[in-house]
């Protein structure tokens, strides 16, 4: 290891201030950290880039790359299977990201700025209970529960679907949401208030325009959230209600053809544009 | 101000203001409570109730077709470690299920080192970066954590396989003649549940590490400890809350993963997830399948009792 410290004295530099800069970060440096970190970056977006890059090859090959071709985006779009999965997949991953949105604003609005107030943890405690239950054992129960009502009922159909997703995006939609409003301080709403207006209008022209960017950053967490679920959805689902991550991984399970590669291209393209998206809007919040 | 007040209580206005003061703060809970309705009321009936259900299927028959028939029973879990003889119903003790326990939290602990082991230094890296570059890294770190996990389940099949690029190399570069038998391994479960939640490792590291105080590092080398020394008494200590975050992160889903598994160890070397997703789906023995489910949950349960200990302790050190 090199020698840890350079002291001032014996670098003679007409301008101390670079010097400085570069003994701090030369003390911050560990041996080899920045090589693993970069075989870390490597490790995570190789495969992901072997993937995209043969969803473009012109042969049946995943391996040996011929020619450019969007060949297979063209057999994925023509096949019935996937244009269904993917309407389904839209259908419910729309409503889940609605009303998980819609709740999880309201949870947010209802603790955060306040005094601490009773049955507080166990408020937190509920809204993330999802992300503390493995996915298998809430899949499992989720099915249970809804056997039990359908055979109670007899009610069937996608609502059971689109109401178990509703319910494990809430919590990721509660988190930006909750983030933004704690940033807000009262002063805004209580100067309006102040200024005789109601508290609807407080609501409608203060707060609301104020967590917009965070209640546009839980929606469309929760959207990836529902469009990736894939255990849930596989336990859940009845017949007619495939979606897209669910028809991908039984085209897995038959064997590998470059058109999974093109469809699981697009459904990570629609992914990684949505975070993008979400990252920009959290940017700009500090900004 | 306090005897002001005090010798004061008693008169109308005071009284009357006390009134005015409860009536709002009851009308602000009831509007909060009306507020968290939603929320609650769904992740009530829809996240925490079928637990309670699961708890009472583990402890009935299974039905012919799926399902249950209401009937107690404790086989469920009496199967869990023992395996009954078809002729003469005697019990004899069989680890089938519990090797599959053990191998699953073997994987999970495994991942989680592994993941440990990347991930301290990457976010490490991304903290000691100029402040206005770290989000961008940030960004860069959680990308592939947005991707669908099966997509990226399928990348790492693609790599591994026996046609697949590894392979290929390997072959091409002389190392081996024949393809190496990766795929459908434990090993290929162990890199897979890596790769899957090494992001849950980094953020929490990373949310540690950026408050690392540098002058800190720069006192210690002051006093001339070596570049270990430094990372073994300043920087991990610092960072011990984020490290027990970040495994407690990666080791529960890694604990009930199911697609990783799936794909991956080709549906032969089961984990706890794909033994739940079976009884359900293919073995049709409802009880049996909850009750797995519920050991699973206690599993977890003590890692996040673990979990809340230790942090506990952390945020006591420093308040």
């Amino acid at each position: 290891m090199a020698e840890p410290t350079q002291t001032p004295a014996t670098e003679a530099s007409p301008d101390p201030v670079p010097k400085r800069r570069r003994r701090m970060k030369d003390l911050r440096k560990q041996p080899g950290f920045d090589t693993i970190a970069w075989i870390c970056l490597f490790f995570l977006y190789a495969p992901i880039a072997v993937l995209i890059v043969f969803s473009f090859n012109d042969n049946r090959s995943v391996v040996k790359w011929t020619e450019f071709s969007l060949r297979w985006y063209r057999a994925a779009f023509d096949n019935d299977g996937i244009r269904e999965a993917t309407i389904v997949s839209l259908q419910v991953a729309g409503v889940a990201a609605v009303f998980a949105t819609t709740f999880a604003t309201m949870a947010a609005l209802a603790t955060t700025r306040v005094r601490a107030f009773k049955g507080q943890t166990l408020a937190y405690a509920v809204i993330n209970q999802p992300l503390m239950v493995p996915e298998i054992v809430t899949a499992v129960a989720t099915l249970a529960l809804f056997g039990l009502i359908k055979q109670a009922t007899g009610v069937t159909g996608i609502g059971y679907l689109m109401m178990a997703h509703t319910v494990f995006c809430i919590p990721f939609a509660y988190m930006p949401i909750r983030a933004r409003l704690e940033d807000m301080n009262l002063t805004l709403e209580q100067a309006a208030a102040d200024l005789y207006a109601t508290p609807f209008q407080v609501f409608r022209r203060v707060t609301m325009p104020l967590m917009a960017p965070g209640i546009v950053a839980g929606a469309m967490l929760a959207f990836v959230v529902s469009l990736d679920d894939v255990i849930i959805t596989l336990l859940v689902a009845g017949p007619g209600e495939t979606t897209l991550p669910v028809y991908i991984l039984g085209q897995i399970r038959r064997g590998i053809t470059p058109e999974i590669n093109a469809v699981s291209t697009v459904l990570l393209g629609l992914s990684v544009v949505l975070v993008s998206i979400f990252f920009l809007i959290g940017n700009k919040k500090r900004a | 101000m306090a005897d002001i007040s005090s010798s004061q209580t008693g008169s109308p206005t005071d009284a009357r203001l006390a009134d005015a003061r409860r009536q709002l703060d009851g009308a602000a809970r009831r509007r909060r409570w009306q507020l968290l309705s939603p929320a609650i009321v769904l992740i009530g009936i829809f996240g925490i109730f079928p637990l309670t259900i699961t708890l009472l299927y583990s402890f009935l028959s299974p039905g012919t077709y799926g399902g249950v028939t209401w009937e107690f029973s404790t086989d469920a879990y009496v199967q869990f470690l023992f395996d009954r003889d078809i002729f003469d119903d005697t019990l004899q003790f069989s680890s089938t299920y519990l090797s599959i326990y053990g191998r699953s939290i073997g994987l999970a602990f495994g991942a989680t080192v592994g993941a440990l082991l990347i991930g301290f230094p990457t976010a490490y890296f991304i903290a000691s970066k100029p402040p206005e570059q770290r989000n961008f890294w940030l960004f860069l770190i959680t990308l592939p954590f947005w991707v669908n996990l099966l997509i990226r389940t399928y990348a790492i099949l693609l790599i591994i396989r026996d046609e697949g690029f590894i392979n290929i190399g390997l072959m091409w570069t002389g190392i081996t003649d024949a393809p190496i038998g990766m795929l459908y391994t434990d090993y290929a479960v162990f890199a897979g549940l890596i790769y899957s939640y090494l992001p849950f490792m980094v953020l929490p590291l990373y949310a540690s590490l950026e408050k690392l105080d540098f002058k800190l590092v720069e006192a210690a080398y002051d006093l001339y400890a070596s570049r270990f020394q430094v990372l073994r008494h300043i920087i991990v200590p610092m960072a011990k809350p984020g490290i027990v975050a970040g495994c407690i992160l990666v080791f529960i889903p890694g604990l009930g993963a199911y697609i990783t598994p799936e794909l991956l160890g080709g549906g032969k070397e089961l984990m706890i997830g794909n033994l739940i997703a079976l009884q359900f789906a293919g073995s049709r023995n409802w009880p049996f399948g909850s009750a797995a489910a519920l050991i699973l949950m206690v599993v977890v349960m003590v890692s996040l009792i673990v979990y809340v200990r230790y942090s506990g302790k952390e945020a006591q050190g420093h308040g």
